[in-house]
């Protein structure tokens, strides 16, 4: 082995690394928050709310869970400009990571409400809450606090998985990786930086979301 | 008018009829103890009052309200009749003055500062207002059971109905509950209790509902039931002969 370690072109391509870092970032920001949104209106639909609407979460659900990323963030990206709605590459990028973690959240999130105890429904009900209020106040909080390590691994999966949105050329970290690569054929190295790079922010992002369920759940809920 | 009219209510779950026309009138300031075997309906009778069952047939009205199955008429309901559950029932993620201020302030849409100092009343009505803080997980049962009595008193209920709330508590913790009991029905609030505590509702109750079989099968004040039981069924439940 005499191959010569050279990371020299770190001074020279740092800002397309800061941009990518930041890129994927921005994705996960958004795709985490909005994602778990939209996967708590699935996962209430399907666990409590109205007949009609189940089967069209369901459906959605199961289609983006039994199809590739890849070919999800194709067709947002290529395919809907068809359709007449045409997205820069960051908004598709987006919207697919959204669309992604909505439904595998939403899965999880229903397992967490579906253990709630029948009495706190009914202890909700006798208050003279309505179901929606019940819901917002009484079963939310514990039920996300039941599956909140679940669902943190879940979006640094996503986070992980977002490295594919470089095929439809968003400039995120993978994207940064490959072009210092392609100008410099320092492969090992680009990628070993980009490598622990992603590694940081799977230790980072662990460690937010450790933080963020600190905040919210002041106590052991899930009894 | 009674305060609460229950009139030939049947419940059914599927083929399998559970209360067979319960006809019941309770006056303001009552305190009634339900009494009978498992499985003869006192809790499905306190669960229709409170709208959580349906009735299938029958008639149920509290201060002159009809209970009907829509949302509308079931928050009227709710918010004149307050239940305690046996297992208390406390929300896990709120202190014990968050449990008893969010119905308030959710329901009612008390301001927070209104709803902070009933919940503080009540809290110390229950003898609890140094826990204000705590979450249900620092209590003891019978603790968590006077927050939970304390929730319920605090959107103003003009009746209570306890189904069974001394039957999860070590027994060394029900006499702290009862003391509660005892004293809300001292102050005048109209309660239903579903109980096994005999000499509590000699004592305290007004009248004493025997039901068997998903009918009233003895009512009366509690001397009478209790010292001179009427039917086979009754005798055999208090073991007298
Ligand atoms: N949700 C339900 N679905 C079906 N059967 C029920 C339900 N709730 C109660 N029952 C039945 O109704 C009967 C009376 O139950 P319950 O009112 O709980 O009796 P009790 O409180 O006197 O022990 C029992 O046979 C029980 O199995
Ligand atoms: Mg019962």
């Amino acid at each position: 082995m005499n191959y010569q370690f050279e990371f020299g072109w770190l001074f020279e391509y740092y800002p397309q690394i800061v941009k990518g870092i930041a890129i994927t970032i921005q994705l996960i920001a958004v795709g985490a928050v909005a994602g778990i949104s939209l996967g708590i209106v699935c996962a209430w639909v399907r666990a409590l709310g109205p007949a009609w609407a189940k089967p069209v979460v369901a459906a959605y659900v199961e289609l983006i869970r039994n199809t590739p990323f890849l070919i999800q963030l194709f067709f947002i990206f290529f395919g809907l400009p068809s359709l007449g709605l045409q997205l820069s590459e960051l908004q598709a990028a987006n919207l697919a990571m959204v669309v992604n973690l909505g439904a595998y959240s939403s899965e999880i999130i229903r397992a967490g409400i579906q253990a709630t105890p029948k009495g706190q429904f009914e202890a909700g009900s006798s208050l003279a809450m309505t179901p929606f209020e019940i819901f917002r106040h009484v079963v939310l909080v514990p039920s996300l606090q039941r599956i909140w390590p679940a669902l943190s691994s879940q979006v640094v999966i996503v986070m992980l998985g977002s490295a594919v949105v470089s095929q439809i050329a968003a400039e995120d970290l993978t994207f940064a990786a490959n072009f210092i690569q392609s100008r410099t054929f320092r492969a090992f190295e680009a990628y070993m930086v980009s490598t622990a790079v992603y590694l940081l922010l799977a230790i980072l992002l662990r460690q937010v979301l450790g933080m963020v369920g600190w905040l919210i759940f002041p106590r052991r809920a899930a009894r | 008018m009674s305060l609460i009219e229950i009139t030939d209510v049947r419940k059914s779950f599927g083929p399998n009829e559970v209360l067979k026309g319960i006809n019941l009138d309770v006056e303001p300031g009552e305190v009634i103890a339900i009494i009978g075997k498992s499985g003869s309906g006192k809790s499905t009778l306190l669960r229709c009052i409170n709208g959580l069952e349906t009735i299938s047939d029958g008639s149920i009205s509290v201060a002159g309200a009809q209970l009907l199955d829509d949302e509308a008429h079931l928050k009227a309901l709710r918010l004149k009749v307050g239940m305690i559950f046996q297992q208390f029932n406390l929300f896990p993620h709120l202190t014990a003055g968050g449990n008893v201020m969010l119905s308030q302030m959710v329901v009612k849409k008390t301001p927070k500062p209104e709803a902070e100092e009933m919940a503080r009343k009540m809290l110390e009505r229950v003898g609890l207002d140094h826990k204000f803080d705590a979450y249900p997980d620092e209590l003891s049962g019978g603790q968590q059971q006077r927050v939970a009595i304390a929730r319920a008193l605090a959107m103003q209920p003009i009746a209570l109905l306890c189904d069974e709330i001394t039957s999860a508590l070590d027994p060394e913790l029900v006499a702290e509950v009862l003391a509660v009991v005892r004293e809300l029905a001292a102050e005048g609030m109209t309660l239903l209790m579903v109980t096994h505590e005999m000499r509590f509702a000699r004592d305290v109750c007004s009248r004493v509902v025997f039901m068997h079989q998903g009918r009233v099968h003895e009512i009366g004040p509690p001397e009478e039931v209790f010292a001179n039981p009427q039917t086979p069924e009754l005798k055999q439940f208090l073991g007298v002969h």
